[in-house]
């Protein structure tokens, strides 16, 4: 996280900019711009795409990602970045699965999911808050470890949910996926936290600057700690979902989901340096990134091309909103 | 005395000690982990992991990180098992240069995303990790390349031996590491490297021309990722596209961590990242002894990780208190 260059000196921009300028020239809007134009793209492809449930049926797939890629645009915006949700969600998963196939009953090992996702975020934040270590390679650490736990605990086998279990994405609330519903209450109530709390403004202080904010009487470290938790419970909750729409549990769930993770909040402008970004940007992002890929499924692109367009967009992504950061809010 | 002291308190002497211990806590229980030919069986286990490990070692010293190294050892094995399929005329010996150019232009293309946008090397690599694996798919249509395309030279390379029954391809990795070592220690870039790391505001007020050394830093880490993919090619007897080098950052990370490099950048040592990688070798090969599933490679690797990290920090302290104590 630290930027190799010395900061830019500060540009000779006229002080007077236009307040419509820098309104107008968001990563959101370009996130939008970029949905607009990729509905409309995937509605020549394809008739399906002004079908509103087949959209919201391929958002079920990517449903449990984004939900925690939600909270990663905190954590991101706190100054700090986590590798580990997607391994989170497949041992918590496992540890799910594995407990009511051995006869734990259902709601108890719930319980134990949740508790192991709750458990791996303090680990994370015990290794970062506590003993000021960078997030990003105790997390590419934890990564391993708990993708590594799953494969111990499940091996190369696959656990099996109950049949009652399985297809919370069938489940329907007013023509609309549970967990899409989930996703989009989430986003809500997130946005509101981040936007208009003084919790969540204190987040943007901390990733902005964190040794002025906690001169500021601001407890960084504590807020840090709460969305390392919060992040690891919720990833959690997306590995449980995962596995009732998948109906059984591989320790391969969600396998190289960071990637897709970080796509979401980068595609919506979230800052990589902290203090800047937006839930709306991650929520407009998440729905693009479902456009994109259907749109590839549906024009036959290869797996294997689809894996180089994630990757060149992760990169253009943040190539674009460093630039839009660099050019307009200073 | 003070010699002797010095030697001790270094970190590869920890390093050497937990190697020593590991392997007769292991003996004690199995004893045939102490003969030779386990030792054989621990070197076999490291070559790829040491080369790898060279060049993530100075992105580390350089204060970046790069995940990418598993897709650039893919697509430069791939590149090359291509090339032995279907150009019938190229030598045997071709594929190892042409692996490296592969895998330097690569890590130069990380390279530049990272310096001409300012980007940082987490993110770049994370999204070339993605984008090189689905190149590693492309031109390969999906398909591996099997034994009977690999040149049996090559192949030789991992089987055959020079002396005393340990084959060329060790000996390629610890000159590998040798090399390194002098790069790193005794040519102005090298050094600039570490002068990088430890103070990158500072670097340019010395003259370090940063975007340069960063650069050949990440330029190094691909070539070399691009010498372990051929070598993959010599070890293994195919190249596959999804399973060549899956999962190798990992193992490199855990094994550059473990020998000492600092995360906060500008320490690093080659003699600790081997004695790291040796580490890792020993572990490898004492799970199938202890009766331990290979499935728990994976946790093991990064629980090293997290082990190494939390050493890191309590030797930092520790120099720090003596620091203050010395000067006070």
């Amino acid at each position: 996280m630290t930027p190799l260059d010395t900061p830019r000196p500060a540009e000779t921009i006229a002080p007077s900019q236009q307040r419509w300028q820098t309104l107008l020239i968001r990563p959101e809007i370009m996130t939008f711009l970029l949905l607009v134009i990729g509905i409309f793209a995937g509605s020549l492809l394809s008739p399906f795409f002004l079908d509103v449930n087949y959209i919201l049926k391929s958002f079920t797939l990517y449903s449990e990602l984004a939900i925690v890629a939600l909270i990663l645009t905190m954590v991101i915006i706190a100054g700090e970045i986590d590798l580990s949700p997607a391994a989170n969600m497949a041992l918590s998963a496992c540890l799910f699965a594995w407990a009511q196939a051995s006869g734990i009953p259902m709601p108890v090992a719930i319980g134990i999911g949740l508790a192991a996702g709750l458990a791996m975020g303090a680990l994370n934040a015990w290794m970062v808050i506590s003993l000021q270590l960078p997030s990003i390679i105790v997390t590419i650490g934890t990564l391993t470890l708990y993708r590594g736990l799953a494969q111990v605990i499940a091996g190369d086998k696959s656990i099996r949910v109950p049949d009652w279990f399985i297809g919370v994405d069938k489940i329907m609330l007013a023509g609309v996926p549970l967990p899409v519903v989930m996703f989009v209450v989430l986003a809500l109530v997130l946005a509101v936290v981040l936007g208009g709390t003084i919790f969540g403004r204190q987040i943007y202080q901390i990733g902005t600057n964190e040794v002025a904010a906690r001169h500021a009487g601001i407890r960084s470290a504590r807020i840090k700690f709460s969305l390392f938790l919060l992040i690891g419970v919720v990833a959690a909750i997306a590995g449980i979902l995962t596995a009732s729409r998948l109906g059984s549990v591989r320790y391969d769930l969600a396998l190289g989901g960071e990637l897709q993770m970080v796509l979401m909040a980068m595609l919506g402008g979230t800052y990589i340096f902290g203090g800047r970004g937006t839930i709306l940007g991650t929520f407009l992002a998440a729905w693009l990134l479902v456009i994109v890929s259907t749109g590839m499924i549906v024009a036959n692109v290869l797996p294997a091309v689809q894996l180089v367009v994630l990757g060149g967009l992760l990169i253009v992504a943040i190539i674009a909103t460093n630039l839009i950061y660099s050019r307009t809010q200073r | 005395m003070t010699l002797l002291r010095s030697i001790l308190l270094r970190r590869e002497a920890g390093i050497a000690v937990m190697i020593v211990l590991f392997c007769l806590a292991v003996g004690a229980v199995k004893p045939q982990f102490l003969t030779f030919d386990q030792l054989r069986i621990i070197l076999l286990l490291t070559p790829l992991i040491m080369i790898g490990a060279m060049g993530q070692m100075l992105v580390i010293v350089a204060r970046h990180v790069d995940l990418s190294i598993g897709s650039m050892l893919g697509v430069s094995a791939m590149v090359s098992g291509m090339l032995y399929r279907y150009v019938e005329v190229m030598p045997w010996w071709a594929g190892i240069p042409i692996s490296i150019a592969v895998g330097a232009t690569l890590g130069l293309g990380n390279g530049l995303l990272i310096t001409l946008f300012r980007l940082p090397a987490i993110i770049v690599t994370l999204g070339t990790l993605s984008l090189y694996r689905g190149l590693t798919f492309i031109i390969s249509n999906a398909k591996q390349i099997d034994r009977q395309y690999i040149p049996s030279e090559l192949k030789a390379l991992s089987q055959t031996s020079p002396i005393m029954g340990i084959p060329w391809i060790i000996f390629i990795a610890f000159g590998v590491a040798i090399l390194t070592y002098v790069f790193a220690m005794h040519t102005r870039v090298g050094r600039q490297v570490f002068a990088l790391g430890s103070n990158p505001v500072a670097a340019p007020l010395r003259g370090i021309k940063v975007t340069q050394v960063t650069l050949l830093v990440f330029a190094i880490s691909g070539a070399l990722s691009g010498l372990a993919g051929i070598l993959y090619a010599s070890r293994w007897g195919f190249v596959n596209p999804s399973n060549t080098g899956s999962g190798f950052e990992f193992q490199v990370i855990a094994a550059v961590v473990i020998g000492g490099a600092s995360i906060n950048g500008g320490v690093g040592t080659v003699l600790g990242t081997v004695l790291g990688v040796l580490l890792l070798g020993c572990v490898a090969a004492a799970l199938p002894l202890l009766g331990i599933p290979g499935t728990s490679q994976a946790a093991i690797y990064g629980a090293v990780i997290l082990i190494a990290l939390l050493i890191d920090r309590s030797v930092r302290r520790q120099g720090i208190v003596s620091l203050k104590r010395a000067g006070a």
